[in-house]
């Protein structure tokens, strides 16, 4: 049976956010109008306000592509939290972006399973068809930057990378070229 | 040949017989293939005779420790007052499992159903399904099914028209292996650091929110709407070796194989057979050489173990591991095991929660003398040291995590140590490899 890329879900637009953005105004809150009312409406979720941290961060990042200080403190003060005490939480997950981070953020998993099946040799296409940057640092246009992850649990399907929130699967050197043209 | 593949006539399709299947993801083509008789029916039963039927069914949790989920769920005491919750742990972080993923991908529904009867035999009004946020995918169908379920009255204050209150939510989890372990699941779901949590209290009495909780695996949840419509006698009949693990068992398979992906089969399964004629056996040209069969975390098999093993609870522990989460990682004879477990052990590391002082010395310090031994700087002294630091590491945390990161390498040097002490010795046993590292 062939099997889609993303099984037929609708594909999550890559291109949905400008996670290279910076916040030029990072005091405009991000909690604003419809915004604001979709926090709301996740406070009902839980006896506690506390617990619509991890989703309220969520929605900084999609908003504005990372989670800056600004963004923590107003997240702080709606969920009557400090400061520091969502610092603390944020820099706990992997997945918040403490910095803007590039247009296409690549995420290679190569933990051991990925790892026996050629993910080194991934990531390796991946740097030198970006522009040869060090992982994590964006390449010289700004638009890639690759990290490697731990496993991203499609073990099966090696090897798995996400594209900012695009999962995409059986990815070899000879595909890497034809997934970054898509991505232009 | 399991899910992408077409499947084999050795399998028991039960979870996984719809995947593939675009029309079993949305609410009528889940209704079309008779989904949610199982929540009509049990809704007229008593919680008490819901738990009953699960606890004869024998179904143990999926997830990877194997507790038997009728009684875990008798530990619940449905009209103490109390809010009760539900937590599905669809945080599914180990390296080499990734059958939840598929059973949130093709059949949302089944879960969202396995969730809603689970709570109600429970007394619980609100269930979260706990995500890890690296599963987009599964994130876009769970929210679809979930929302599908509410706009057709199935779950909301009045579920069914029965006058129940099911309330279900998704919980995007953002990147942390630890957050699978129950108590740090809860612990991230209040919107904390997920640090684990000593036990006692068990979530049963103090769980999440500080109220009695049940926390189950995906397949545990997704496998209850056929158990309620069946019988517990069909499920238990589903059992090639022994009455003790019953049912089926989803296992993903990864690695060196010929044909990956997810496979059902009966308990008590040939693990021989199913290497090498479900999954198709060896790439072209090589052989297996070892097995990790639950995850990561599990002592890993020579094949002569795995070839001698029945696939179910005692099945593998007979045979010097577990059975775990059913995450089957194939290694072949191009592989070396020092590169493979030190690899594992720097996942152990990156993942620590850092809590305990043998999780986050140990696993830190364990990969930094594997990875010296793997690059040809090691002595014979480190292997001592290695299976002291993993004796350390053993029975001494809040969690296991840092137990899981000591059971690859102490079997992989008690299986393997040849490969160990000729790369000590300066010998390139396996050259493909050996070169890249």
């Amino acid at each position: 049976m062939s099997r889609p890329v993303m099984g037929g879900a609708e594909s999550p637009d890559v291109a949905a956010h400008d996670a290279h953005a910076h916040e030029i105004e990072p005091h405009v809150p991000v909690f604003a109008a419809a915004v604001r009312n979709e926090l709301d409406e996740l406070l009902t979720r839980y006896p506690t306000k506390m617990a619509a941290l991890l989703p309220a961060l969520w929605i900084v990042q999609r908003e504005r592509g990372w989670v800056s200080e600004e963004s923590m403190a107003e997240v702080a003060g709606l969920l009557e939290l400090t400061p520091a005490y969502v610092k603390g939480v944020v820099t706990f997950y992997t997945m918040y972006h403490q910095h803007p981070v590039a247009k296409y953020f690549i995420q290679v998993c190569t933990t051991s399973p990925c790892g026996i099946c050629g993910a080194e040799d991934v990531v390796k296409a991946l740097l030198r068809h970006t522009g040869g940057g060090e992982l994590g640092v964006p390449s010289a246009d700004g638009r890639f930057a690759v990290i490697e992850v731990e496993c991203l649990g499609a073990c099966g399907f090696a090897t798995p990378i996400m594209v900012n929130d695009e999962f995409i699967e059986s990815v070899t050197p000879a595909n890497v070229p034809d997934i970054l043209k898509r991505l232009a | 040949m399991g899910y992408p593949h077409k499947s084999h006539p050795r399998e028991t399709p039960l979870l996984t017989r719809y995947f593939g299947e675009e029309e079993a993801r949305t609410l009528d083509g889940w209704k079309k293939r008779g989904g949610y008789q199982a929540l009509e029916k049990a809704l007229v039963m008593t919680p008490a005779e819901i738990v009953d039927i699960v606890k004869e069914s024998g179904l143990r949790g999926r997830g990877g420790a194997g507790f038997p989920t009728g009684m875990k769920w008798s530990f619940m005491k449905p009209g103490d007052g109390k809010p009760h919750y539900l937590c599905c742990n669809a945080d599914e972080s180990e390296p080499g499992t990734f059958k939840d993923r598929e059973v949130m991908r093709w059949t949302p529904h089944a879960l969202v159903e396995g969730c809603a009867i689970g709570a109600y035999a429970i007394g619980a009004e609100t269930t979260y399904i706990y995500i890890r946020g690296e599963f987009t995918e599964p994130l876009i169908w769970m929210d679809r099914a979930i929302r599908e379920a509410y706009d057709a009255g199935i779950l909301g204050a009045n579920a069914m028209g029965t006058g129940k209150r099911i309330e279900m939510y998704v919980h995007k989890g953002a990147g942390a292996y630890i957050c699978g372990e129950e108590t740090a699941l809860m612990n991230s779901l209040e919107g904390q650091r997920g640090n684990p949590r000593i036990k006692p209290p068990f979530p049963a009495v103090s769980g999440v929110f500080g109220q009695p909780t049940t926390i189950n695996n995906v397949e545990t949840l997704a496998a209850v709407p056929e158990i309620i419509m069946k019988g517990a006698a069909w499920y238990k009949s589903m059992s090639l070796s022994n009455l003790k693990s019953t049912g089926t068992k989803l296992y993903s398979v990864c690695g060196n194989i010929r044909y990956p992906g997810t496979y059902e089969v009966e308990m008590g399964f040939p693990f021989g057979e199913f290497l090498h004629e479900l999954c198709g056996g060896a790439l072209d040209g090589r052989k297996l050489k070892a097995v990790i069969p639950g995850g990561a975390s599990v002592p890993i098999q020579t094949m002569a173990e795995a070839d001698a093993t029945l696939m179910d609870y005692e099945g593998f522990v007979a045979q010097g591991s577990m059975l775990g989460s059913g995450g089957v990682i194939v290694i072949d004879d191009k592989q070396s095991m020092v590169r493979v477990i030190a690899r594992l052990a720097r996942f152990f590391a990156h993942e620590s929660c850092a809590q305990c002082t043998q999780c986050r010395e140990g696993t830190a310090w364990t990969t930094k003398i594997l990875e010296r031994i793997r690059d040809g700087q090691g002595t014979m002294e480190d292997l001592d040291t290695l299976l002291d630091l993993a004796d350390l590491m053993t029975g001494t945390t809040i969690c296991v995590l840092s137990d899981s990161c000591a059971v690859p390498v102490v079997s992989g040097i008690k299986k393997f140590r040849a490969e160990f002490e000729a790369l000590i010795h300066g010998k390139r046993v396996h050259p493909v490899l050996s070169a890249v590292a």
